[in-house]
């Protein structure tokens, strides 16, 4: 392992951290206003990042192009988010700030996030909450009319602002009325139903993007000054994860074989409160906002195998394990220790449900100090999609969850201006590796990825625009030719091969390698196995797999095709960092590195770093760099929650 | 269990389309609708027949992409849920169901089941919003918003632009779907601004993308799978009739 610094300028700007983002945004180039409508930007996303990000661009008078795989880009992943948006608005008077929440925000994630983005990040929160709240967007009040808070895993403050258990349907509708009023002007031109392919270079500088027009299957290629990134996480390589079954990480992974590197990839969450598997046709994970935790209890039966129904367990025969563990955060602890102390009862065979692969959450103590009304109030929808599901009714007995993959902290590299290692080409929201660390705390995925869009990208990119004048670059350069002819041969093959199993069934055996040893607990052996096993399954996808259907047409298993190949590429990159990664930290748990008490150890020493990828070629091994990790305001400690 | 599930199959927007009738095996109560097509879709492939094509994308409820006709019902038979909510366990073993695409003037066929909603966001883009760049805004609760109007604003602003009012419509009008946006900033300050020209553009788009008009019919409501009352189309009507008065 060679580390090599040279290519990793973080451009983390001088000054003490509370006033980098002032003297930054004082010191980017600016556009002259009467030029910005002579740039073309491309955003490929409309979720909070990217939509939030075309809709800025283009109330800024930026000419901007803005793609989407979905029928609408009010469809983007984002919607799903439940609980709610952290600011430290200190609306409540308990002593928050921005320096807490960026406090918070760095040892939630571990100690593996750049603290200078993270103050930005904290700082910007305030702004995001008026922006929206300007937006129309309808959080929830306290009776005098001011915003409503409630306290979220892994803070000690009421920072969390929401709306219902649609926190993220309401953010993203706010983005997305921005973003269809720029269209409504003619400076936004959207494209959906378009899945990008390829990213386009011209001199080393990203220029362009071929993408699949979904309902046509024609390859179209478009042309830009700049092209953003917000195509959002990746945990879909699990097959199963709270994430929507088109999420995928082809655009991420395309940039990274063209020269983007890749941060952190082993980072991923699994989310606590999710509901149990049921079947093996099973498509997706149903997750239960981390909310619930404020209110439910968290148990298991104090005896193995016990198949009493939970209402007939009394309650000293019942093991609160978080609250026994962590009696400081208790059923608040952050989301990797929530998940990994669920998996150990479970391990040990405490366990309950059919499979023994779920713990219990139980409201009951809650209802009876509030009354059903005020927890209906709370967590209503939530309450009726889990009793859709299951067909049990959590009014009347404790749900059942078990951890399950969710977000993924890992993404493309990129600097203080979120540039990735290809000039122009950015990368925003959960598509890039930048502010969560190891660990991203509820709450605060909604926050970056509108501190990105509406706030980050659009100071940023100009002081790129003005040393990149425009130049009157189009698609019939010979690069787009090349990446277009590149794009076609791969779908030629996909379809060529015409085998015997389908593109969902190697999906769930990746997903089963990847659940099974890069998920919640790894060790050197079988992350090894891992790869050796992912290998082998590639091999065997590009000479088996039956894709059916044609190129020139609306062909959704091809679609699927092409992301579970990239899948089969991005799992072995996974297994390779965490098998690199030496330490535990976060979500990233080392059976090897553990405390007495089997909390994550991490290795200060040898991986206070960011490790970032460089793709060196097909079945060749990718190179591994390292940005340093200084820590000036936050002191490097071991994580306690207890 | 199994179930035969007559599909509507259709190669193109201009295609003519068709029933067939596929037999599907293996499946579990548990199971979700779309999971039960996904299972005859691998069944199809492993065949080597074409599978078919429907839209979905966060399978919770929440992002409105999926949306088939059920037994001639949006959603399928349950109140209040998407298609992607339903579960096998609302049917019987060994029963047959048909499953057709939203249809509606405004919503062209593109493939199978997949239809074409964009329509929607153009009448989104033709008011559907709060005009304030990004940087301009206010401190949050500088907006005070008393609990119940911030409640019925969220009521209004739940609807996820699945189109299921629309399927169900005798008219095929898309009022609900209208009404709910129409609504949410009638209620809220940041709305009142372009209150009456907000109302006027957005009928209008909605009128010129061929969707036909409310006659108090309150199918949509019964299919709507967020439970958004038909009280937003009264609403808009009294908004549109402010607006029309108003010199826009």
């Amino acid at each position: 392992m060679i580390a090599d610094k040279s290519i990793l300028d973080s451009k983390i700007p001088e000054g003490p951290i509370q006033e980098k983002w002032a003297n930054h945004k004082a010191s980017v180039k600016l556009v002259n206003p009467a030029n910005k409508r002579k740039y073309t930007v491309i955003v490929v996303g409309t979720g909070l990042a990217g939509g939030a990000a075309a809709a800025t661009m283009g109330e800024l008078g930026y000419n901007v192009l803005n793609f989407c795989i979905q029928d609408s880009p009010r469809r983007a992943h984002s919607v799903a988010a439940q609980g709610g948006i952290n600011a430290a608005k200190n609306y409540q008077n308990d002593g928050d700030s921005a320096w807490r929440l960026f406090y918070d925000t760095i040892k939630g994630g571990d100690y593996r996030a750049r603290e200078a983005n993270v103050y930005r990040l904290a700082e910007l929160s305030t702004s995001i909450i008026d922006q929206s709240v300007a937006a129309g967007v309808p959080f929830a009040r306290e009776y005098g009319g001011t915003l409503a808070n409630r306290s979220f895993g892994g803070a000690q403050v009421s920072r969390t602002f929401y709306a219902r258990g649609q926190t993220g349907q309401q953010l993203l509708l706010g983005a997305y009325s921005a973003l269809m009023r720029q269209v409504d002007s003619g400076r936004v031109k959207l494209f959906p139903r378009r899945e990008m392919l390829d990213v386009v270079k011209v001199e080393g500088r990203a220029r362009g993007i071929v993408c699949r027009n979904l309902v046509t299957g024609e390859l179209e290629k478009y042309a830009a000054d700049a092209v953003c990134v917000a195509t959002g996480g990746y945990s879909t390589v699990f097959f199963l994860s709270t994430m929507a079954v088109n999420c995928n990480a082809t655009a991420i992974w395309r940039c990274y074989k063209q020269g983007a590197l890749f941060g952190n990839p082993c980072f991923t969450q699994i989310h606590p409160t999710c509901l149990p598997q049921a079947g093996d046709d099973q498509s997706k994970l149903t997750l239960m906002s981390e909310s619930l935790r404020n209110d439910g209890r968290v148990w298991v039966p104090k005896k193995k195998k016990d198949d009493r129904r939970p209402q007939d367990i009394p309650e000293d025969e019942r093991d609160y394990f978080l609250e026994r563990k962590y009696p400081a955060f208790g059923n608040l602890a952050p989301r990797d220790i929530s998940s990994r102390a669920a998996k150990e009862v479970c391990d040990a065979g405490y366990g309950v449900g059919p499979t023994g692969f779920s713990v219990y959450l139980d409201f009951g103590e809650a209802i009876g100090r509030l009354g059903e009304n005020v927890i209906r109030e709370r967590y209503g929808n939530l309450f009726s999609m889990y009793h859709e599901i299951t067909d049990e009714n959590p009014y009347e007995q404790p749900m059942r969850i078990y951890p399950a993959p969710h977000y993924t902290m890992g993404g493309l590299w990129v600097d203080y201006n979120l540039m990735t290692t290809i000039p122009g080409l950015y990368a925003l929201g959960e598509a890039n590796f930048s502010d969560h660390g190891a660990n991203r705390l509820g709450a605060s995925a909604l926050m970056q990825g509108l501190a990105d869009g509406y706030f980050v990208i659009p100071s940023t990119i100009s002081d790129f625009l003005a040393e990149h004048r425009p130049d009157g670059l189009n698609t019939t350069h010979e690069a787009f030719t090349e990446i277009e002819q590149k794009v076609a041969d791969q779908t030629k093959q996909l379809l060529g091969i015409n085998g015997s199993k389908t593109v969902r069934e190697y999906h769930w055996e990746l997903g089963r390698i990847m659940w099974e040893r890069v998920g919640m607990a790894r060790n050197d052996e079988g992350l090894k196995k891992a790869i050796t096993d992912i290998q082998a399954l590639r091999t065997d996808y590009w000479k088996n797999v039956k894709v059916g259907g044609e190129g020139q047409e609306l062909n959704k298993n091809l679609e699927f095709a092409g992301r579970v190949a990239d899948f089969l590429e991005l799992g072995e990159l996974m297994a390779r960092d965490a098998l690199t990664r030496e330490e535990s930290c976060g979500g990233h748990f080392r059976e090897e590195h553990q405390t007495d008490d089997g909390e994550a150890k991490r290795d200060d020493e040898r991986f206070c770093h960011v490790a970032a990828w460089e793709y060196k070629g097909d079945n060749e091994t990718p190179a591994r760099h390292e940005e340093n990790l200084t820590f000036d305001n936050a002191k490097l400690t071991q994580r306690s929650y207890k | 269990m199994k179930v035969n599930v007559k599909v509507w199959r259709q190669e193109n927007k201009d295609a003519q389309g068709r029933f067939e009738t596929y037999e599907v095996v293996n499946l579990i109560p548990e199971m979700s609708f779309l999971e039960m097509l996904d299972t005859l879709n691998e069944q199809l492939l492993k065949r080597g027949e074409r599978p078919v094509e429907f839209d979905s994308d966060c399978r919770e409820g929440i992002c409105g992409t999926c949306g088939l006709v059920i037994d001639g019902m949006a959603h399928g038979p349950k109140r209040a849920c998407t298609t992607c909510e339903l579960r096998m366990r609302n049917f019987n073993d060994g029963s047959t169901i048909t499953v057709e695409p939203f249809r509606a003037q405004g919503f062209p066929v593109l493939r199978d089941l997949v239809v074409d909603r964009s329509a929607f966001d153009r009448i989104i883009s033709a008011g559907g919003y709060v005009s304030v760049n990004s940087g301009s805004a206010p401190d949050a609760n500088a907006i005070p918003i008393p609990k119940d109007i911030a409640e019925r604003a969220m009521d209004s602003a739940a609807c996820i632009g699945c189109g299921a009012c629309v399927a169900a419509c005798p008219n095929a009008s898309a009022s609900l779907f209208v009404g709910a946006k129409i609504t949410q900033f009638s209620l809220l300050p940041q709305g009142q601004a372009e209150r009456h020209k907000r109302a006027v553009r957005m009928i209008e788009t909605m009128d010129n993308e061929g969707f036909g008009n409310c006659s108090n019919h309150a199918e949509c409501e019964a299919a709507c799978p967020k439970n958004i009352s038909i009280d937003n189309i009264a609403r808009m009507r009294r908004e549109y009739m402010k607006g029309s008065l108003k010199a826009v």
